[in-house]
């Protein structure tokens, strides 16, 4: 291996001849590579550009549904100001507006479906976060539960209006009351089943996040299982779960189709769970083509404001507590 | 040609207020070998990353100073030019995972959309897997991802698709610690043949190795370029008390 | 502690996990319930005819969803179209800035976009494209879908990016890449399943959506491939058949339910299963 020095470039006999700077062809590769590279930096600029645009347009589309909400909403605001909100009576055709039976109505619904859901999604929760996290039975759980969440909100609607409204038409006519079937129970069953998968993944993965430490320490000190989840899990992941259920909660609040199909559409005020109604949801969607007078739509617009502001707020809130969490 | 090719004159470096490179003076000949060591923390490796520009990169980093290679400055140039010029290999060997060995060589050309003839391709991914001490042992494979590679052979590759874009200058940062001693020693075999084309710069926590490899060293403590001199000079008789002080191992 | 204490605390403590293994499989009950009687009441529906016909008349028999279909298919492809190239970028956006103060609006503006419930979009989509074009349209539809695929899409991207270890892009800058290949040609290869099920995932939630279209693509008893009228979708079809008074109509849309199930089911599990095989070992 001869190593040799000419013209103060420095060369090796035995591997290929590796020419630094001065032969034409060398310099001719620099500059084709430099020309290459001009125009590489002013793709690259163009293309950073274009990223921050993409990042721009999610703010935009967001500020423009709201603006767009506002707007059209206008005309109803300002002839019916706030009152309309609390308003008793909803009779388009006398030009009456009152928004209180669909408020009450999607209050109803949506909290009776999250009390009956609450238990069923902790179990879940527990089950997966706790007790059982590996293996087969868990993983059908699992599967089972993303699949409750995959299903579509019209085929609940339909199944629920096939199966499950005669079963409570039959129980309406057993308890006394008047077996329509359609109304706020039937529709929050429905949305009770809707809205487990939320709450249960959000809770598992809180629970699955208690450090062992802490749980270990109670063992030590002889507690049961029962015990340690109760002192030291459901304490530590308190708020995870609250969050969870904020979430579920802004699901069932924004829930339009299953709903519309089981609810019974009447915009009177709902007298018992088991009379028929309406939610904020489910009136625009069956009233919304329907509108003929630039009022009446717009009040079904603000409808879909308040809709709008009530499931952000509740879905900002259960995140910030998240991530406040999962960063402590 | 002349035999400086790394110029810093009171060069610094900080990331937000805190400063960690300290008015740094250097002269790097060419061709040589060249150990940057310190304790943890002393500027070292930031210093390396101004050299090919990958400093900036982190929100909050500045530095100033003049930094020369070749006499152009390299803070004037644009940093995809930088790069060209002077490669880099990193700490953990990061060999692309979706791409086969041959293309990883090359991964600086192919990437970068620059389109040779197979036997220019050929030719490059030889002769740079041959300098590394690769060739005989990938040559069947060449067509396979890296993973099925020991950590030695992935940290050559990386140097291998270092070499193949023909840079003068290599940057080495902490090359051999996340490896086991027999690839250590491969790798170190390396820098002794790859010099004779390119001048090496390699920053290491390990006094040893320092020792074992390189012609001259430069020693860094709390920011500052405390001591740079030949090798032999620099551990037999060292100038200043703080180089005297780390190479007994008083602190590390 | 006497024996008696603990056992009795012992009971309790077995007596909870079996009161939370029951409660957590009874949700399965309703779900089987659903499968079974859809699969049941749908199959008798379903035959060749039904698949390529349109509907007819009440009255008349012999009608099929196939102006659905079709016509959920083209809304689909549409938004997809829309939804994939912004979401996709805007998440490598978000995961090449974290700190900045457009990052964090940005991020912002997404989680806000998930939560808004999917007819208060039918309601925008409707003045944004619907009323200045003075008609119903299957691009005001796909774009309703394409605004809510798009939170899943961004999400996804930049969780899937910010995995990545940062070696990876160092290695490719050094060699001299200008950014947008490091992104295209190193980044994004090596975190493409994750992409990808997050395009998935999306497009899995909207097929079954159905306020979004109520009055954007508003349904169409023909089968029409023109993007610029009121077109058909299997879940607007359901809707309005299953809330008629009519028998037939009933029976079609029990036949497009099972359809509707099938294909949201093999979309989950088409996406589980490409996520799995395209993992790359990093």
């Amino acid at each position: 291996m001869d190593t040799s020095v000419e013209n103060g470039m420095i060369t090796r006999s035995d591997l290929p001849l590796r020419v630094i700077n001065s032969t034409p062809e060398a310099i001719l590769k620099t500059k084709k590579r430099a020309r290459r590279s001009f125009r590489q930096i002013r793709t690259e600029n163009v293309f950073k550009r274009t990223l921050m645009i993409m990042g721009l347009v999610m703010v935009i589309l967001v500020l423009g549904i709201l603006l767009t909400l506002i707007v059209q909403s206008l005309p109803s605001i300002k002839s019916l100001g706030l009152k309309y909100l609390w308003s008793k009576v909803w009779d388009p055709v006398q030009d009456i507006y009152g928004a209180w039976p669909f408020l009450l109505g999607t209050l109803l619904s949506s909290f009776l479906a999250l009390f009956i859901s609450i238990p069923f999604s902790i179990a879940i929760a527990i089950f997966l976060g706790e007790y059982h996290p590996k293996g087969w039975l868990p993983d059908f759980l699992k599967n089972a539960v993303e699949l409750i969440a995959a299903v579509p909100s019209v085929i609940y609607g339909f199944w629920g209006l096939a199966v499950l409204v005669p079963i409570v038409r039959n129980l309406e006519s057993h308890i006394g009351v008047e077996p329509i079937g359609v109304g706020i129970f039937s529709s929050s069953l429905i949305l009770a089943i809707m809205i487990i998968p939320y709450a249960a993944s959000l809770g598992r993965s809180m629970i699955t996040m208690v450090p062992s430490h802490l749980k270990e320490a109670a063992y030590g000190l002889g507690a049961t299982r029962w015990e340690v989840i109760r002192s030291v899990v459901l304490p530590y992941t308190k708020s995870g779960l609250f969050a969870g259920i904020l979430l579920s909660l802004g699901r069932a609040l924004g829930e339009t189709m299953a709903v519309t199909m089981v609810i019974g559409n009447t915009s009177l005020i709902p007298k018992s769970i088991f009379a028929p109604g309406n939610t904020m949801a489910s009136v625009i969607a069956n009233e919304f083509t329907e509108a003929d007078k630039p009022v009446y739509l717009s009040a079904l617009i603000e409808l879909g404001l308040v809709l709008f502001l009530v499931t952000v707020v509740i879905n900002l809130i259960g995140k910030k507590i998240i991530d406040r969490f999962t960063n402590e | 040609m002349e035999s400086t090719i790394i110029k810093s004159r009171n060069f610094n470096a900080s990331f937000g207020t805190n400063h960690v490179v300290k008015n740094v003076n250097i002269d790097i000949p060419r061709n040589h070998v060249i150990a940057v060591m310190g304790p943890s923390g002393c500027g070292k490796t930031t210093y390396l990353r101004c050299i090919n520009r990958m400093h900036e990169l982190i929100p909050g980093a500045t530095c100033d100073g003049e930094m020369k290679l070749n006499d152009e400055n390299i803070y004037e140039m644009h940093p995809i030019f930088v790069r060209l010029k002077i490669g880099m290999v990193f700490q953990r060997p990061n060999p692309f995972p979706n791409l086969s060995i041959y293309d990883n060589v090359i991964a600086g050309y192919k990437l970068n959309g620059v389109k040779l003839p197979k036997a220019e391709r050929d030719r490059i991914v030889e002769h740079s897997l041959t300098r590394v001490a690769l060739w005989n042992e990938v040559k069947d494979s060449l067509n396979k991802k890296g993973s099925f590679l020991s950590g030695g052979q992935q940290q050559r590759l990386c140097i291998a698709r270092a070499v193949a874009m023909e840079p003068e200058v290599l940057l080495f940062d902490e090359p051999t610690s996340a490896l086991d001693p027999i690839s250590t020693s491969t790798v170190e075999e390396l820098f002794h043949e790859l010099k004779v084309n390119y001048t090496l710069i390699i920053v290491t926590h390990n006094m040893q190795q320092a020792a074992r490899v390189s012609d001259k060293t430069a020693f860094f403590y709390m920011g500052e370029l405390v001591e740079y001199d030949e090798t032999k000079t620099m551990f037999t008789n060292p100038k200043d008390n703080r180089t005297q002080n780390y190479i007994t191992g008083r602190f590390s | 502690m006497h024996a008696s204490n603990v056992k009795y605390r012992l009971g309790k403590s077995y007596g909870f996990q079996i009161l939370t293994y029951v409660l957590a499989f009874a949700c399965v009950i309703p779900l089987l319930a659903i499968l079974f009687f859809i699969i049941k009441a749908g199959i008798t529906k379903i035959n060749w005819h039904f698949l390529i016909n349109v509907p007819k008349p009440v009255g008349e028999s012999g009608g099929g969803i196939a102006n659905a279909l079709v016509g959920s298919i083209l809304i689909i492809i549409v938004a997809a179209i829309i939804a994939i190239p912004i979401g996709i970028l805007a998440g490598i956006y978000l995961s090449e800035n974290r700190k900045s103060r457009l990052a964090y609006w940005c991020r912002l503006s997404t989680d806000i976009l998930q939560g808004v419930p999917s007819i208060v979009i039918g309601i925008v989509a409707y003045f944004w494209l619907v009323k200045p074009l003075g008609k119903f349209s299957a691009l005001s539809g796909s774009v309703a879908l394409a605004i809510m695929m798009l939170p899943i899409v961004v999400r996804s991207t930049e969780e899937t990016l910010k995995l990545l270890p940062d070696s990876l892009k160092e290695a490719a800058l050094a060699l001299g890449m200008p950014f947008h290949r490091v992104i295209f040609k190193v980044i994004v290869p090596v975190g493409i399943s994750g992409i990808l099920s997050g395009v998935m995932l999306s497009i899995a939630r909207i097929t079954g959506e159905t306020a979004p279209l109520l009055f954007t693509a508003f349904g169409n008893p023909y089968l029409t491939t023109n993007v610029t009228q009121p077109m058909q979708s299997l879940p607007l079809l359901i809707f309005n058949y299953a809330t008629s008074p009519y028998n037939d109509w009933h029976d079609l849309a029990w036949g497009a339910s099972l359809i509707l199930l099938l294909w949201v089911l093999f979309l989950n599990i088409f996406t589980k299963l490409i996520t799995r095989k395209w993992k790359v070992q990093l």
